[in-house]
Order: structure tokens, then sequence, then C-alpha cells
């Protein structure tokens, strides 16, 4: 067996720890922090996307089938000065939100029922995994049977494609608040409504605002589609009856101007409403990283 | 002897899970006074949480009753203020003070400007004023739990009742924040009611130790401490919890563990 071997000794002591300390941070170089920008990564990748375009639609020459981006750009340019894609937007934008406004008040009293009660719960359960993945769009020939060509079938549409998201989402999330923090909810004799919108809402807001996104885009791309099949009811259609038209018309800079503006609402939508409000909230809240 | 404040009285707790019924507590009894720091300890299983449960009106007692200055609790209430193990226990929207206030205006005991000053009267006790705007997911773990304390304090609770507090902090912050509790009950003497399973903190932090024994949890003993780890026989009083919690068989155990 080999000897155990002997324990170093070495005398004990305390150090002084300096008080003040040098550079602890050191600042990034310029060339580091540009790089670090997601949003000026992001530009640049967009210009070589487009620059891409351009040189082979250059190549293609068939303004026909595939138009420049130059040729895009001017007659978006076109559009938006003559004030037809402003107006167009504007009254595609008008049916989405009477669509989401309603769509999100029946989610509130399905989810309410869902939240008070079992077989509302039930309800709301067997209600969305029937209808979710049922494309909004499958539904407008029956809508139109019912509603009509006209703005009351679009909205039904929309209800649809805004109500399952929303309120699977905000059960979910009414589900997940900890018990932690209901039991202190309870605590204070919080019941009822002011439970609910003082510690359920609040605390489950980060699932209620990706219903609310995913409401939103589908909710934008059933409308374009729906606007494609019948744009056109009081004289003036939205964004996919222009595009549509267009296409009718063989003015594909224009249907390529539309497309790139339907793609410019949903990242304005995206990136300015709903990055801004995620700002304020859940991740100044810590409750999304 | 004075009247007890909390009264629990032959108290069985039952709770459901998917697939059984579980008898939590069969027949416990005990009294708390005025300015104890009375703790329960035991194992898991001892059912010494869902007794805090029920003690705060979160669970209804099968059998027996549970008074608190002698009416039967029915229900939550703010004169029985929780604080919990989980970290998560504030509204992560709302800042140190804000979390506090809401304690206060929610179940209606102050508003405006005199729920804020209360508010802040109790987070300078537990030092965290230079926190108060902070949000709770830039503090410590310990700083967390030294909000929840300030809450509980600040609702001047006829009874505060703690959920293993600390058994979510590293050992160093566990006892920088025992003393902390103890230099904050000499100073208004409030009533608490004291969940652990560990015995160095039982002996430290209770006046009076109930000890629990496990499935379902009975009273087993109720001890004195005097918070240095002594009996009056001058065994510690450590080793005589673990003896009467685990029997003989533990120390040899423990020998052999080394």
């Amino acid at each position: 067996m080999a000897e155990k071997t002997a324990q170093v000794e070495r005398p004990e002591f305390v150090a002084q720890v300096q008080k003040s300390y040098g550079v602890i941070e050191k600042p990034l170089t310029p060339w580091e922090r540009i790089y670090n920008n997601g949003a000026i990564r992001k530009t640049a990748l967009l210009i070589a996307v487009a620059a891409a375009w351009e040189l082979y639609a250059r190549r293609v020459d068939n303004p026909l089938l595939f138009p420049t981006f130059s040729a895009m750009a001017s007659a978006l340019w076109r559009a938006i000065a003559s004030g037809v894609i402003p107006q167009r937007t504007w009254s595609s934008i008008r049916v989405l939100l009477q669509g989401y406004a309603a769509g999100l008040l029946i989610a509130v009293a399905l989810t309410a029922l869902a939240t008070a009660t079992r077989v509302g719960t039930d309800l709301l359960e067997t209600l969305s995994s029937m209808f979710n993945p049922l494309p909004s769009i499958a539904l407008l020939p029956l809508a139109v049977l019912w509603f009509g060509l006209g703005n009351g079938s679009l909205i039904f549409v929309l209800i649809h494609a805004v109500l399952w998201s929303v309120a699977l989402n905000t059960h979910a999330g009414f589900r997940s608040v900890s018990e932690s923090l209901r039991m202190v909810g309870r605590n204070y004799g919080l019941t009822g409504v002011r439970y609910v919108a003082l510690i359920l809402i609040p605390a489950a807001f980060p699932h209620i605002l990706s219903g609310l996104k995913i409401g939103w885009a589908f909710a934008w791309r059933t409308l374009i589609a729906a606007e494609l099949v019948f744009g056109v009811s009081q004289g003036s259609g939205g964004l996919g009856w222009y595009i549509f038209e267009n296409k009718n018309l063989l003015e594909t800079a224009n249907v390529f101007a539309g497309l790139f503006t339907v793609i410019l609402i949903g990242l304005a939508v995206e990136n300015l409403i709903f990055r801004n409000i995620e700002q304020r909230t859940v991740r100044k809240w810590g409750m999304q990283t | 002897m004075p009247e007890p404040l909390l009264d629990v009285r032959g108290v069985t707790l039952q709770y459901k899970t998917k697939e059984h019924l579980v008898t939590a507590t069969y027949r416990v009894s005990f009294q708390v006074f005025r300015s104890d720091r009375f703790v329960m300890l035991g194992p898991s299983g001892c059912g010494k949480s869902s007794l805090l449960k029920a003690v705060g009106g979160y669970l209804d007692p099968v059998e027996g009753d549970i008074r608190l200055a002698n009416e039967v609790i029915r229900k939550p209430g703010p004169d029985r203020v929780m604080v919990f193990q989980e970290f998560d226990q504030l509204l992560p929207w709302k800042t140190v003070k804000e979390n506090v206030m809401f304690a206060l205006t929610a179940s209606r005991r102050l508003s405006g400007k005199s729920a804020e000053e209360r508010a802040m009267h109790y987070i300078e006790k537990v030092n965290l004023a230079s926190f108060a705007n902070s949000l709770p997911h830039t503090l410590s773990g310990g700083m967390k739990q030294r909000v929840a304390i300030a809450r509980g304090m600040a609702m001047e609770p006829a009874i505060l009742l703690m959920d293993e507090p600390f058994a979510a902090l590293d050992s160093l912050t566990r006892g920088k924040m025992q003393e902390e509790l103890l230099q904050l009950w000499e100073g208004t003497r409030f009533t608490v009611l004291f969940v652990t399973h560990s015995i160095p903190e039982a002996v430290r932090i209770g006046n009076r130790i109930l000890l629990l024994s496990p499935h379902p949890g009975q009273v087993k003993a109720e001890l004195n401490s005097t918070g240095r780890d002594e009996t009056p026989s001058g065994a510690r009083l450590s080793l005589r919890i673990e003896e009467l919690l685990f029997g003989k068989a533990v120390e040899t155990e423990g020998a052999r563990h080394g």
C-alpha cells in the first residue's frame, strides 16, 4: 500500500480587498456595436435581397411575369401618391378591426365561461379542438350563403380566425398561473371579477399577448385571401381585391406593389404595435426574455 | 393561562390527488398564543404544510375545527397572511413598493398615501428602501423573500403564516434571513406560525416547537426552545428532536455516514 501523503502546512492570511478598482466595464468597438444591432443586420439583409431581385429581374427581362424591384417600387409609389393604396388599405383594415374586436369579445365571453365552470372548460376545449384546425377561408362559401357578398361574410370568417387562438391562449394562460400567486390573491380577499382583473389577467399576460398576436396574423391572412375571392362589395374593395384586379389587368408591377403593402402592414403591426406592448409589459416584468 | 390566539382542535385534513384520497393529518390539536414563534416541524408527509393551509383557510378540515380569536376559520382572509417558499409569490408586474401597497389596497385595509407610508415603513424594516422601485425579477432570492415578509408584516395580521420561507435560499442567505426575522420579531413581537423541515432552523426560530410524525401527520411532541439548542437537562435540543422524530436508529445511521 502506498504511504499516505502528508498535507502541506501553510500560514493563513487575510487580504485587503481594494475598494476602488480601475476599469471593470470596457466599451465595445463601434464595429462590434453595429454588428450587435439586430435592426442594422436585418436591414442589410433586406437590401441584399432587393439587390438580388433587381439583378435577376433585369436578366429575365420580362416585366409581365417578373417586374424589377425598381418597377415595383415606382408602381407602389404611384399607387400611394394617387391615394389608391391608402384607400384600399384603410378599407381592409376597417373590416379587420371590426372582425378582430368582435372575435375578442366572443373570446372573452367564452374564456370567462371556461374559467368559471367545468362545463365551460369542456365546451371551450371541444369547440376549439374542432374549429382551430379548420382554415377560416374554408368557411367563406358558407358565410356567403348566410350573409351575402359583403362585409358581414368577411367579419364572420375573421371572427373565426381570431376567436380560437385568443380564447385558447387566454385559458391556457389562466391555468398556468402559479398556485402561490393564486393563494396570494385569495389571501387579500380577492374574488370574482377583481381576482380575474388584478391577478389572473396580468399573470397570464404573456399567454394572452401571444394569443392576440397569433389571432392578428390569422386574421390578416384570412382577410386578404377572402378579398381575393370576392373583393368588391360596396364600390371599393380592400388590398386583396386590388391585387386581384391588377392581375386581371396584367399590371404585374401593381400586383407586386399590393403584395408588398400586405407584407409591410404585417411587419408594422408586429414590430411597432406588438413589440412595443411586449417591451412595456412582459419584457419589463421579466416574464418573457 | 390567557386565551389562545389560534386554537386547533382535533383537525383531520384530507386532500385528493388524481388517484387517491390522502389523509394528511389525523386529529391534530395545538394552541398558539400571542407573540409566539410557533414552529411546526416534521419530515415530508407529516401534513405540516396542509395544516398551515388549513389555518390560512385554503383547506377545510374534515373533522375538528380551527379558531382564530374564537372565530372559526372558513376562508382565506387578510388577518392571516401567508409567506410562501416560492419566489414567484410576488406579483412580477408590480415594483417592490407596489407589491406591498397592493396587499393593503386589494384587501381594502388602507388606500392612497397611507398605504404608501405603511408600505415604505415595512420596506425600510427589511432594509430594501433603495429597491422600493425595482421590479421583482431584478432582485435576488433572499431579497424577494424579504419583500414577501415585508408585505406580510405590512398587513399587520393577527398571525403571520410562513411556509418554509427560507427553504429555497442558499445556506449563507438562509442563516442571515433567520437572524433578520428574529430581529424583526424583537421589534414588533408579532405572532408567527412557521413551517420547516430543518431541525436547526426550528431550534433557532421557534420558542415553541410542534413535532409531527408522518403518514398521516399526528402530534408527536411539543417542546420549548430558547434558540440556543439546549434543554433544561443540559442535553442538546436538536438531538432530542432527532430522537423523537426518528428514534435511535438514525444516530447509528448517522455514525455510519460519518
